[in-house]
C-alpha cells in the first residue's frame, strides 16, 4: 500500500498549520516526521486520519483519490492511529478494550470474551507483544497500555500505524522495547509512521525522515548520513547548539543538605528511602532514575509539597524539614516542577498573571492586600524578553503558549529572582530543542552565580551533561554518586536498571 | 431566505466574537422555543385552525413581559425589587465558583443572614442611619458564618460542599422555622410562625421614596447595596490579592499549592465571602422587601442565582445582567399572566431553556448553524506534545 498526501493545506484562523505538505507514506518502512511544538504534525496527522478536513490539497491511496470524512474511513483505509494519549477503559481487561467497538458476539448478541481472548493472544503471540488478555488497565505500566493501543490497531487491520510522540510517556527500557516492535510491524510487511521531537530516536529508528518547520516540510533526510545537528538546524531554522556549555564549577560552601530522609505515597509505600545528600553552592548535583523510583516524591518533601516521615532537610545549616512552600520559597529555594501544566502553570490566567504566581505577594507587586498590577505587568514584559517568551502579549492565556514557551514562564519565573537552591524537575520535557538550550544555558548561568542547583531527569543524556555530579536513584534509594565526566552512559543506564556495573570504579 | 441567511451571518459573526454573544443567542434561542410552547397550549385557537391568532398570542405575551419589566416606572421598580436578593445570590455563588467551589448554599445562608439582620432590624428603634447599615452588616455576618460551616467541613475532613450546603440550606430551614416559634423572634399577637415586625427606622430606604404620591414603586435601597456588592465583587477579583488567588485556586488547586497558597484558608474563606453575599441578599428582603420574615422568606432564590452564575460565567458585569435579566423576566411574567391567558409558569421554563442553551454551547452553534472549528483547536496548534 502506497498513501499520498499531496499539497495538503489546512489552516486555522490566524494560523496555516499545514502549508502545502506532500508527504509518502509506504508499508515496510518506518517514516518519522520529526518538527518542534507547533510545527503541525499532529494536525497533519489528524487530517490523515479524517479528524480535520484539509483546506487544499488531497490523499492519495494506490493511486486513487479518497477523502476520509471521520477516523472510520480512515481505518477502513488501513490507517490505524495510536494517540500519545491512550484511548483506553482503565477498569477493563486488556481483552475487552481491545475488542471495543468490534466485539465478536455468540448466541443472541452476547459478548464472546473467549474469542477475544484468542484475538488478543494470537496478535500479542504473532508480534511479541507479550500481553495477558485478562489484565486489568489499571494496573499495567504505561509501556504495556501502549501495546494494548497496537493490538487494538492492528485488529483493527491496519496497514499505516501512526504513533503520535510514542516515547515521550515511556521509560528508556520501554522504549526500547518499543523500537523491537517497531521492527517487528516493518517486518511483518506493516508501515509506521513515527511522530516525535526527539532526534536520537528519529535516526535510531526512521528509514526515512521528513522535517516539518512550520506547517511545512522543509526537508527529508536520510538517518543514515544525517546528524543530529543538521536536523535540529532543520527544525529550528537556525544552528543549535546541543551540547552544553559549561566551565568546571567551583563548589563552595553546602547549600542543601539531607539526611536520612524517608518519604511515603499516598497509600503508605515508602517511596524514598533514607535518603542522604548535600549540595554545594555553584554546584549542579543530579539526579538520574526511571520514572517512579521515587524522584517526584523527594522533590515533593524538599519543596515543602508533602511530608517527610523520617530524616531531616536543611538549607544553610537551617532545618526546614517541616516548612511550608512559601516558608521555602521566601527563603530562596526556586522550584521548577515535573509537571508544568498541573502544578507549575495555571493556564486560564495570563502569562503576566503566571509570572508572578509564586511571587505576587512580594512587596514589589501588592501591599499584601492589592495587588500592583501594573509593576507586575512592567516585570512580566522584563521577563518576556529576557527569557525569550514568545508570545503576542502577557495578557493571553498561558494555556495558549507553546510547551516550550510555558516552561520559560516558569523558568523565567523561578530564577529571576536571587536565590540559594533552584530545585528542578524534568526542565525540558517535552520542551523543543531551541527551548531546551536555552533552558540548560539559564541553569548553568545560575550555578555560575553560586547557586545550589539540583536537576531531576529521566532523560540520561539532560543529566549527564548538565550535572557537575550525578546521583542516581532506584527503588527509593541513592544507588550511586558518580562524575559524570568519567562515568559512561551505559554505566549510569545499569545503575538506573538497579544492577552494577562490571568494573565498579568509584561506587 | 435571503434574510435567514443575512440572519445566520450575523450570528456567526457573533458567536466568534465573544461567549457574551453566545448568551445572548442562548436567550434568543429560549424565546423561540418558549414561543412554540405558548402556541401549542393554546389548543382552542389551534383546533380552531387560528394558527394567526395562535401566534398573536405570542406577540402580546412577550410583549407584555416586555412592557411589565420595563414598560414604566413601576415595572422598572418591579424589576428591581425582583433582582436584588438574585444580583446578591448571583454574586454568592459566582465568587465560590471563582475558587472552584459550588455554593448551592445560597439558600441557607440567607435565611442565616437575613434572621440576622432581622434580629437588629425588630431590636433596635433607630436612628435609621445607625440601624440600618448595622443590620445590613449583620445580616453579611450571619450569612458568612454559615456559609464558613461547609468551608471548615471541607478544609479539614474533605467532605464536599455540594452534599453539605444543601444539607445545611434544609436545616436553615427547619431553624427558621423554630427562630420564629420562640420569644425572640415570634410576634406577639401570633401563634403562628412569623416574625416581629422591623421598626419604622430599621426599614431600607425606598429608592423612589421621594415620590409622595407613588408607594406602589416597592423597590428599596437594597438594589444599592447589591450594586456596591457586584462593584466590591469586582475590585475583589481582579485588584486584590486574595482574588488572585481565589482565581489560581479556582482553576489549578495543585498550582495554587505549588506557588505556596494556604488553600484550606482559601477553601474557608471562599464559602465565607459566598455566605456574606447571600446574607446580604437575606437583609435585603427582610429589611426592604418584606419588613418582618415568615418561614420561607429565601424561596427558590438561592437555587434561581446558581443559574444566573452561570448565565453571567460567574463575571460580575455577567452576573449583574443575568441577574437583571432573571429579575425582568419575573416581574415581566406577572404582566403576562394578568394581560394574556399565559401563565407565569412559562417564565420557568424560559429560565429553564436559557439555563439548557448556556450549558449545550454546541447545540447553539448548530441550531443558528453558526460553523464552529474543534474544540481541541488549541491543541492542534500546539501539537500533542505540548
Amino acid at each position: 500500500m502506497q498513501l499520498e498526501l499531496r499539497g495538503i493545506t489546512k489552516r486555522f484562523p490566524g494560523v496555516t498549520a499545514n502549508d502545502n505538505v506532500n508527504l509518502t507514506l509506504k508499508t515496510g518502512e518506518v517514516l518519522c516526521l520529526i518538527g518542534e511544538n507547533g510545527a503541525g504534525k499532529s494536525t497533519l496527522m489528524n487530517v490523515l486520519y479524517g479528524m480535520y478536513k484539509p483546506d487544499e490539497g488531497k490523499i492519495v491511496l494506490d493511486g486513487e483519490s479518497v477523502v476520509f470524512t471521520s477516523p472510520a474511513d480512515a481505518i477502513a483505509a488501513g490507517i490505524g492511529m495510536v494517540h500519545q494519549h491512550f484511548m483506553l477503559v482503565p477498569v477493563f481487561t486488556v481483552a475487552e478494550n481491545v475488542v471495543l467497538g468490534v466485539e465478536p458476539t455468540g448466541q443472541f448478541g452476547s459478548l464472546d470474551i473467549d474469542k477475544a481472548r484468542e484475538m488478543v493472544r494470537e496478535v500479542s503471540d504473532r508480534y511479541n507483544l507479550n500481553l495477558d488478555p485478562d489484565a486489568i488497565i489499571e494496573d499495567l505500566p504505561v509501556g504495556v497500555q501502549q501495546r494494548v493501543e497496537i493490538v487494538k490497531v492492528l485488529l483493527r487491520d491496519a496497514k499505516v500505524v501512526v504513533f503520535d510522540e510514542p516515547t515521550a510517556v515511556l521509560t528508556p527500557k520501554e522504549i526500547l522495547e518499543f523500537f523491537e516492535i517497531v521492527k517487528t510491524l516493518i517486518a511483518a510487511g506493516r508501515g509506521v509512521v513515527f511522530i516525535t521531537h526527539k532526534l536520537k530516536e528519529a535516526l535510531n529508528v526512521a528509514d526515512r525522515i521528513a522535517v516539518l518547520r512550520r506547517g511545512q516540510v522543509v526537508g527529508e533526510v536520510d538517518p543514515k548520513t544525517a546528524s543530529e545537528s543538521q536536523i535540529a538546524e532543520m527544525m529550528v531554522g537556525r544552528p543549535v547548539r546541543l551540547i552544553v556549555d559549561k566551565k568546571p564549577h567551583a563548589p563552595g560552601e553546602v547549600v542543601l543538605e539531607v539526611k536520612d530522609l524517608s518519604v511515603v505515597d499516598a497509600d503508605g509505600r515508602t517511596m524514598v528511602d533514607h535518603v542522604s545528600f548535600n549540595v554545594r553552592a555553584g554546584e549542579v548535583v543530579g539526579i538520574a532514575g526511571v520514572q517512579g523510583n521515587g524522584q517526584t516524591e523527594l522533590v515533593d518533601a524538599l519543596t515543602g509539597l508533602r511530608n517527610s516521615t523520617r530524616g531531616s532537610v536543611a538549607l544553610d545549616r537551617q532545618d526546614i524539614t517541616s516548612a511550608s512552600p512559601r516558608v521555602r520559597h521566601a527563603k530562596g529555594i526556586a522550584h521548577i516542577p515535573e509537571d508544568r501544566q498541573r502544578q507549575g502553570l495555571v493556564g486560564g490566567l495570563s502569562v503576566a498573571e503566571n509570572l508572578v504566581l509564586t511571587r505576587y505577594h512580594d512587596e514589589e507587586f501588592s501591599n499584601g492586600i492589592i495587588m500592583d498590577w501594573p509593576a507586575a505587568h512592567r516585570a512580566a514584559e522584563n521577563l518576556i524578553a529576557e527569557y525569550d517568551v514568545r508570545t503576542p502579549s502577557p495578557d493571553v492565556e498561558a494555556s495558549t503558549l507553546s510547551g516550550g514557551n510555558q516552561q520559560k514562564v516558569i523558568v523565567a519565573r523561578e530564577l529571576s529572582r536571587p536565590l540559594r537552591l533552584s530545585i528542578a524537575a524534568q526542565p525540558t520535557r517535552g520542551v523543543d530543542v531551541g527551548s531546551i538550550e536555552y533552558i540548560h544555558s539559564r541553569i548553568i548561568k545560575e550555578r555560575d552565580a553560586g547557586t545550589a542547583v539540583l536537576i531531576v531527569s529521566t532523560e540520561l543524556d539532560e543529566v549527564m551533561a548538565l550535572s557537575d555530579r550525578l546521583l542516581v536513584m532506584y527503588g527509593g534509594k541513592i544507588v550511586a554518586d558518580l562524575d559524570p565526566k568519567v562515568t559512561s552512559a551505559m554505566d549510569v543506564g545499569l545503575y538506573m536498571a538497579g544492577s552494577r556495573p562490571a568494573s565498579t570504579v568509584n561506587a | 431566505m435571503k434574510i435567514v441567511v443575512t440572519l445566520r451571518k450575523i450570528a456567526e459573526r457573533i458567536a466568534r466574537t465573544s461567549s457574551f454573544r453566545l448568551t445572548l443567542l442562548a436567550v434568543l434561542s429560549a424565546m423561540v422555543v418558549g414561543a412554540f410552547i405558548i402556541i401549542f397550549s393554546d389548543i382552542n385557537k389551534l383546533q380552531n385552525g387560528d394558527i394567526l391568532g395562535a401566534i398573536k398570542t405570542v406577540g402580546s405575551a412577550y410583549w407584555a413581559l416586555v412592557v411589565g419589566s420595563f414598560g414604566s416606572l413601576r415595572a422598572i421598580s418591579a424589576t428591581i425589587n425582583s433582582a436584588t436578593p438574585l444580583i446578591l445570590c448571583g454574586v454568592s455563588v459566582a465568587v465560590a465558583f471563582k475558587a472552584g467551589l459550588f455554593n448551592i448554599g445560597a439558600t441557607g445562608q440567607m435565611l442565616a443572614g437575613g434572621m440576622a439582620a432581622l434580629w437588629v432590624g425588630f431590636a433596635m428603634d433607630g436612628p435609621g442611619f445607625v440601624q440600618v447599615p448595622l443590620a445590613v452588616l449583620a445580616g453579611a455576618l450571619g450569612g458568612a458564618a454559615y456559609g464558613a460551616i461547609p468551608g471548615i467541613l471541607k478544609a479539614r475532613t474533605g467532605a464536599h460542599e455540594v452534599i453539605t450546603t444543601i444539607m445545611l440550606n434544609n436545616m436553615a430551614g427547619f431553624l427558621v422555622l423554630w427562630l420564629l416559634k420562640t420569644n425572640l423572634y415570634q410576634r406577639e399577637d401570633r401563634t403562628d410562625p412569623i416574625s416581629k415586625l422591623v421598626t419604622a427606622p430599621g426599614h431600607l430606604p425606598r429608592l423612589f421614596g421621594f415620590m409622595n404620591d407613588r408607594p406602589d414603586l416597592v423597590a428599596h435601597a437594597g438594589f444599592v447595596v447589591a450594586l456596591l456588592a457586584v462593584i466590591v465583587y469586582s475590585w475583589f477579583l481582579n485588584r486584590s490579592t486574595t482574588g488572585f488567588e481565589f482565581r489560581a485556586f479556582g482553576m489549578n488547586a495543585d498550582a495554587a499549592q505549588y506557588a505556596g497558597m494556604h488553600t484550606k484558608r482559601l477553601t474557608v474563606m471562599a464559602m465565607m465571602f459566598a455566605g456574606a453575599f447571600a446574607g446580604l441578599a437575606g437583609s435585603a428582603e427582610v429589611l426592604g422587601t418584606y419588613g418582618y420574615a415568615s418561614q420561607n422568606f429565601a424561596g427558590n432564590i438561592g437555587y434561581d442565582a446558581i443559574a444566573i452564575a452561570l448565565l453571567g460565567r460567574s463575571t460580575p458585569l455577567g452576573t449583574l445582567f443575568a441577574a437583571l435579566l432573571f429579575g425582568a423576566l419575573q416581574a415581566g411574567g406577572r404582566q403576562m399572566q394578568a394581560n394574556t391567558d399565559v401563565p407565569i409558569d412559562l417564565i420557568v421554563m424560559l429560565r429553564a431553556l436559557i439555563v439548557m442553551f448556556i450549558a449545550a454551547p454546541l447545540l447553539i452553534k448548530a441550531i443558528w448553524r453558526i460553523k464552529v472549528e474543534p474544540t481541541s483547536l488549541g491543541q492542534a496548534f500546539r501539537g500533542q506534545g505540548s
